[in-house]
């Protein structure tokens, strides 16, 4: 359905990552009362049929209101959640169809860092222990070789030596969060999920580890799906983005044209909503009414039409597909 | 103490090194430490700074509302030339709702989730003025379409549960103006919610403040909010005030190292490949904090002299505030 091998000037790279019809859907209050009276539970349409490609090398973007389903689709990636349908290829290999020992072989390749890495990092453990059994599980390097891997991962992400010792409590966010990154860090992967992963910290600090992680992809190869709702930190860090609503990649393209000329009617709503660091640029009229429906109830036809200025009566009937409308950008619109 | 701020008659709340402190068992946090300020009347006063800066605490001393172990151990709080501080407790209850009144970052803990909207919102005018049942709940009504929730006649009767964090945080604002208060505390209301939702929030906050005519003092981290909603803006740093100044001034001709850092620190339309020029090293720890200026340890600036120096505003230009020995030379 959707060839994005044209993507400007990666024309000849084959992707690391291909995601193809990935679907999940979580099934809500499914009581006994509920099921005695014969109700049918609620249905929870996380992701629906996401297509995408990651290229090796690159940052993917990925950006979309709370709820739409972007943190869903990284955890489907990574199997931290079984999707009900559709493919995930790292590869080459379905990474849905592994098991076992390959399956553990797989997540050494496929790393997470989470958002708020105090509630990611065992609290009963130093930052040594966290570190070192990750080695271990992996069989990363001899036993006795552990303590200076730890060091090594430390100085990678820019912490002293000494903060082995110490428990993640006793660390400002900032540091925790590096932690989080090292250890995501310690199986040599090739790909990461960084969901949210400066959110959590103070600006002046959110700088510091976002040039790290950016530094760390240059000199690691690392490949990066970077899931934020910051459209100002996504603009920076991403080579492509893509824009997720209510399940769905509503538009996808290279980050300079994406934010240059936004093409989708809730792209445009979205980066008009942040707003201007330029005290003399007063917005103008509010980007958009209303709030989005809830995933339990998604609206037929194109899930933004009930709230797009744009929306014509076959809108309201038929689902866009996300189709190239010029090299290497995509959006699911029937006006594009 | 240099007037921070203009001091002029439409003054409203004036501020004068307001010091709230924290007694914790490993020492005395200083988690307002001398700070002051001015907010005039039909004034957006932004108060910007990371956690632990002192700004909501600063926000929270200003109703008189510290959660212990918090104390406001010195200085003045004066709302139209009387100090707050030094009113009995019976008296605030006057001045809290009807003359400033606050609304939160979180508004599922600042609601009662056993009473509806409605009764809250009721109970908020019935509280300070004397009016039938009746006559309030036809104003809940009216402050529900004003600050745009749908079929307010119906939503009336729902809990918070059943209303979105969006339609919380409107209905907080309604809560909020129920009573018509001259200042609203905002302390960071928009930070919980999408950059959509915010977009909404901040033009009814910034609609009702222009019809009303209220003075707001909005706390946020957010420099984008702070450049497209407020006036004058005052930065914190542990505990102070580090630079104070009118909204374009601060931006396009920041006098403080710490200013200076935080709009480096943030992606304006930066794309890819330009870096990010972060503060380095940690945020400060309030209770062992360096004497002198606070953010010696992380100043590019920093001069011996900046170890001993007093932290105080002084006017670099007119209206315009800092507190760096250094100021004429950046």
């Amino acid at each position: 359905m959707m060839n994005e091998t044209a993507t400007v000037g990666q024309q000849t790279r084959q992707p690391l990552l291909e995601v193809r019809g990935l679907s999940k859907t979580f099934v809500l209050g499914k009581s006994i009362v509920k099921q005695a009276l014969g109700r049918p539970p609620a249905l929870l349409r996380a992701v629906h049929k996401v297509n995408l490609h990651v290229y090796p090398g690159e940052t993917l973007g990925l950006v979309g209101e709370s709820g739409c389903g972007k943190t869903t689709l990284g955890r489907c990636i990574l199997r931290l959640y079984e999707p009900d349908e559709g493919e995930v290829v790292f590869e080459g290999q379905n990474v849905l169809a592994l098991k076992g020992g390959a399956l553990r072989q797989m997540r050494r390749k496929m790393q997470v860092v989470f958002q708020d890495p105090y509630w990611s990092l065992n609290p009963r453990q130093t930052v040594g222990q966290i570190l070192g059994e990750v080695c271990s599980v992996h069989a990363m390097c001899a036993p006795s070789e552990v303590p200076s891997r730890v060091a090594y991962l430390l100085s990678t992400v820019g912490l002293d030596s000494e903060i082995a010792q110490r428990f993640p409590h006793e660390l400002s966010g900032g540091q925790r969060q590096r932690v989080g990154l090292a250890r995501a860090l310690a199986v040599e992967p090739k790909f990461i999920v960084a969901d949210e992963p400066v959110s959590a910290l103070d600006v002046s600090i959110q700088a510091q580890v976002v040039n790290l992680l950016m530094e760390l992809q240059d000199r690691l190869h690392l490949t990066l799906l970077f899931i934020t709702h910051d459209l100002r930190l996504v603009h920076y860090v991403s080579h492509r983005v893509a824009v997720m609503y209510l399940g769905r990649i509503v538009e996808l393209g290279p980050s300079e044209a994406l934010f240059a000329d936004p093409i989708h009617p809730y792209t445009q709503a979205l980066l008009k909503a942040v707003p201007q660091l330029n005290p003399r640029v007063k917005g103008k009229a509010p980007s958009i009414q209303g709030e989005p429906p809830s995933p339990i109830n998604v609206p037929p036809g194109c899930p933004f039409h009930p709230r797009c200025v744009r929306a014509v009566e076959r809108c309201a009937l038929e689902e866009p597909a996300l189709v190239e409308v010029s090299e290497g950008r995509y959006v699911a619109c029937h006006l594009a | 103490m240099p007037q921070a701020g203009q001091s002029n008659d439409a003054t409203l709340l004036r501020i004068e090194n307001l010091k709230t402190h924290f007694a914790v068992p490993d020492g005395i946090v200083k988690a307002v430490d001398g700070v002051s300020f001015s907010v005039g009347e039909g004034e957006v006063l932004g108060l910007v700074g990371e956690s632990g800066s002192g700004k909501s605490m600063t926000c929270r001393s200003i109703i008189r509302l510290v959660p212990p172990p918090g104390r406001i151990v010195g200085g003045h709080v004066y709302y139209r030339g009387d100090d707050v501080l030094e009113w009995p407790e019976a008296k605030l209850s006057q001045f809290r709702g009807r003359e400033v009144s606050m609304i939160l970052q979180e508004p599922m803990t600042a609601l009662n989730p056993v009473l509806s909207i409605g009764e809250q919102i009721v109970e908020t005018i019935r509280q300070h003025e004397d009016v039938s049942t009746n006559d309030a709940r036809e104003r809940a009504v009216a402050l529900l379409r004003m600050v745009g929730i749908p079929e307010p006649q119906r939503r009336l009767g729902d809990y918070p549960h059943q209303f979105s964090g969006g339609m919380r945080q409107r209905a907080m604002i309604a809560i909020a103006l129920a009573c018509s208060p001259k200042v609203l505390l905002a302390d960071e209301p928009t930070t919980a919610l999408d950059v959509t939702i915010q977009d909404q929030i901040i033009r009814l906050v910034q609609e009702l403040q222009e019809r009303l005519g209220m003075s707001v003092v909005w706390v946020t981290h957010d420099l984008g909010v702070v450049a497209q909603l407020c006036h004058r803006v005052a930065v914190m740093y542990a505990g102070k005030i580090m630079e104070l100044a009118d909204v374009v001034d601060l931006f396009e001709n920041s006098r403080h190292p710490y200013t200076i850092g935080l709009m480096e620190s943030i992606p304006k339309s930066a794309a890819r490949g330009s870096r990010l020029v972060p503060i380095p090293g940690q945020p400060p720890n309030l209770l062992n904090l360096p004497g002198g200026c606070p953010f010696v340890p992380r100043c590019r600036y920093a001069t011996e002299d900046c170890a001993n120096a007093e932290v105080a505003l002084q006017e670099v230009s007119p209206g315009h505030y800092s507190a760096c020995i250094r100021s004429n030379e950046i």
